[in-house]
């Protein structure tokens, strides 16, 4: 079992008001599964998502990932899991708009210490895949937006993470360049990687195998898809 | 091998930032360039001043009194209690020498100022020493031609004379000195010796004087109205404190003074010419350290506020970078390095003016100053504290954002 989530909860103040964007969530997921995370807005996907991808902290329950409990660790822990076991696929890209598209795929490389000639080939070997090798000394703002989506994919892979999370990975771009993007992921499920993604178009949950469907911070359905067992 | 590649990283992130925002950063560094530039500068003086300070005064023996009327260092307008003391004579001089046990050596000095003439040639202005032959002793100074005055021509008031070497130069460019005749305020002196060059004492040019036997000198221009100096050679420097104890008491006697009465004359000594430097290069250090640590200060805040800023301009890129792994420490390494290299710019600017500001000043006035390695050493040592101290404040700031507020924050 690759993530076991058992009644996790998550609460946010506001001055004295308390919103429950989780209430109890349970739910496992095994290896090279592909998910589908569905929902109203407002549901509790990014919470989610948020919390699989140990950017936050969930205010009751446990998280175990490979085996790990998660749900208490400190942000320096967390910053670890972040870096080795996580890629965060984001809606807007979320890549530093200073630094090329190589350095900004070497970044997960740096924090763990990977010495610059080995970060430099792992970079470019992650960029490749994701179809961008021609594409590397540009900047985000030279880029379009599938093709910065693509880096953002590339940095999520270059660390060979357990998982890869993608909170609407496809929001920002038009239709045809959203398949482009879910073509990448279906070819990196197939080449065993774990997947999670936050959707709102059926047509690009189609993909999983499996849907989860959110309302309200709960689970209201969780279900394999059409075509898939 | 790791922490190298996050300093490596951080410098290069800091050195992009820096870049992104010339003329921010440059004017963040004013205060810093202005500290430095003052702490360096005045330290560039001080040094300068020590240096050319010990040259001179080594002109004074260490183990030289000298008897006076007048204290060297006055302090106010006590110039008019002094004035009306008796004035020291030939005779007290005799009978210092007599008494003293702990004086190698006791000359009594008389000074004016007179033309000296040669044929054509003359210097204005020049200063007249009378005195007896054991001042070379008490002064050291030596003759390069000829002899200075012997014990004959002081005892038998000989018009000879000792010319100090640009004197010399002056009045006999083309020819041999020794044995001519000059003419010094109108009486005949003959040359006997000329001494070798002894540079220049706080602006007074040594090498423009001129000895004499001081009865010659006397019956010249006159002894009623002068007071005269006693130079007095200690055995040796350790004996200083106790010769200065002896010759007060001598002192006393020569002159009469009641137990309780106050001293009538000055002992004066090098040691008083360097308390008085101290003070002097004292006030400069607290001007340095003052108008230093000001500026500092100043600077240090305006490099702590443009590093807030610069945490809140780029809290999406701390959010990024905390996502995909960095540790509090990286972000905080990355700040610090940031505001040190900040506040090298600083620091780099501001050795580069002393330095220009200590070679105009060594150029454009008598002053010397001198800036050498260890500005290096003091730069090196402004950036890491000043950085440290003023970068920690955002750098923490930025290392605990939360990732997740900080990718949200537009
Ligand atoms: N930082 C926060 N502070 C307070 N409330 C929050 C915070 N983040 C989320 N919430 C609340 O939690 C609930 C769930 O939010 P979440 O972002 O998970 O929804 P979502 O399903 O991702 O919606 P969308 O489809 O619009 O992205 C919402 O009611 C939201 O207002
Ligand atoms: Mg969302």
């Amino acid at each position: 079992m690759l993530i076991q989530l058992q009644d996790i909860s998550k609460n946010y103040q506001i001055g004295t008001v308390s919103v429950t964007a989780l209430k109890s969530i349970h739910m496992t997921i095994e290896r090279n599964e592909y998910v589908a995370i569905m929902g109203p807005s407002g549901s509790g996907k990014s919470t989610l998502m948020n919390i699989l991808g140990c950017l936050d902290t969930p205010s009751g329950g446990s998280y175990l990932l490979n085996n790990t409990n998660v749900s208490d660790m400190n942000d320096d822990q967390l910053a670890e899991i972040r870096n080795r076991e996580i890629g965060f696929v984001f809606q807007t890209f979320n890549l530093l708009p200073r630094a090329n598209a190589l350095h900004n795929v070497e970044l997960p490389l740096i924090y763990n210490g990977t010495p610059a000639s080995k970060r430099r080939s792992q970079a470019m070997e992650a960029l490749e895949k994701v179809g961008l090798g021609d594409r590397v000394h540009h900047k985000p703002s030279e880029l379009s937006g599938g093709q910065r989506q693509r880096v953002a994919i590339a940095r999520a892979l270059v660390n060979n993470p357990s998982i890869i999370l993608a909170d609407e990975p496809t929001g920002n771009l038009d239709s045809k360049t959203g398949d482009e993007i879910m073509e990448i992921f279906e070819t990196l499920h197939e080449a065993g990687n774990t997947i999670i993604l936050v959707t709102h178009e059926e047509y690009i949950a189609e993909h999983s195998d499996r849907i989860v469907r959110l309302r309200d911070g709960l689970i209201e359905r969780d279900e394999a898809t059409n075509g898939h067992v | 091998m790791k922490l190298l590649i996050y300093v490596w990283e951080g410098v290069k992130i800091a050195y992009e930032a820096l870049r992104s925002y010339k003329l921010r950063s440059v004017l963040t560094t004013l205060g810093i360039v202005i500290g430095v530039t003052t702490v360096i500068t005045i330290v560039a003086l001080i040094q300068g001043l020590n240096k050319a300070f010990t040259s001179q005064i080594s002109a004074l023996g260490s183990d030289i009194l000298y008897i006076d009327k007048f204290p060297w260092m006055m302090e106010g307008n006590t110039f008019w209690v002094y004035r009306n003391r008796k004035n020291i004579t030939l005779r007290d001089a005799e009978r210092v020498a007599e008494l003293s046990t702990l004086a190698e050596a006791v000359a009594p000095t008389l000074m004016t100022r007179r033309p000296i003439k040669y044929q054509e040639n003359q210097v204005e202005g020049a200063i007249i020493v009378g005195t007896t032959e054991l001042y070379l002793v008490t002064s050291n100074v030596v003759p390069e031609f000829g002899r200075f005055l012997t014990a004959n021509d002081v005892s038998h008031h000989r018009p000879v004379v000792v010319l100090g070497s640009e004197v010399a130069e002056k009045l006999f460019p083309h020819s041999d000195p020794l044995g001519k005749r000059v003419t010094i305020g109108g009486y005949k002196f003959r040359v006997i010796g000329i001494q070798e060059k002894r540079g220049s004492f706080f602006g007074n040019n040594l090498d423009t004087y001129a000895y004499l036997p001081i009865g010659a000198f006397q019956a010249r221009f006159g002894a009623q109205f002068r007071s005269v100096e006693i130079e007095i050679k200690v055995q040796s420097p350790e004996l200083l404190d106790e010769a200065e104890l002896e010759l007060t008491g001598i002192m006393r006697r020569i002159r009469g003074l009641s137990g309780n009465a106050e001293n009538d004359f000055a002992i004066n000594k090098q040691d008083m010419l360097q308390d008085t430097y101290q003070r002097l290069t004292g006030t400069l250090w607290a001007v340095a350290i003052g108008v230093g640590a000001i500026s500092l200060l100043v600077g240090g805040i305006g490099i702590m506020n443009i590093l807030l800023v610069s945490v809140t301009e780029r809290t999406r890129e701390i959010g990024i970078r905390k996502a995909i792994g960095a540790q509090r420490s990286d972000i905080l390494l990355q700040f610090l390095i940031e505001s040190m290299m900040i506040c090298a710019l600083g620091v780099f600017i501001g050795i580069a003016l002393a330095v220009a500001l200590a070679k105009g000043i060594a150029a454009a006035t008598p002053l010397p100053a001198s800036i050498t390695w260890w500005v290096a050493f003091l730069g090196l040592g402004f950036v890491v504290t000043i950085g440290l101290f003023f970068g920690i404040y955002p750098a923490g700031k930025a290392a605990r954002l939360n990732p997740i507020e900080a990718l949200r924050y537009e």
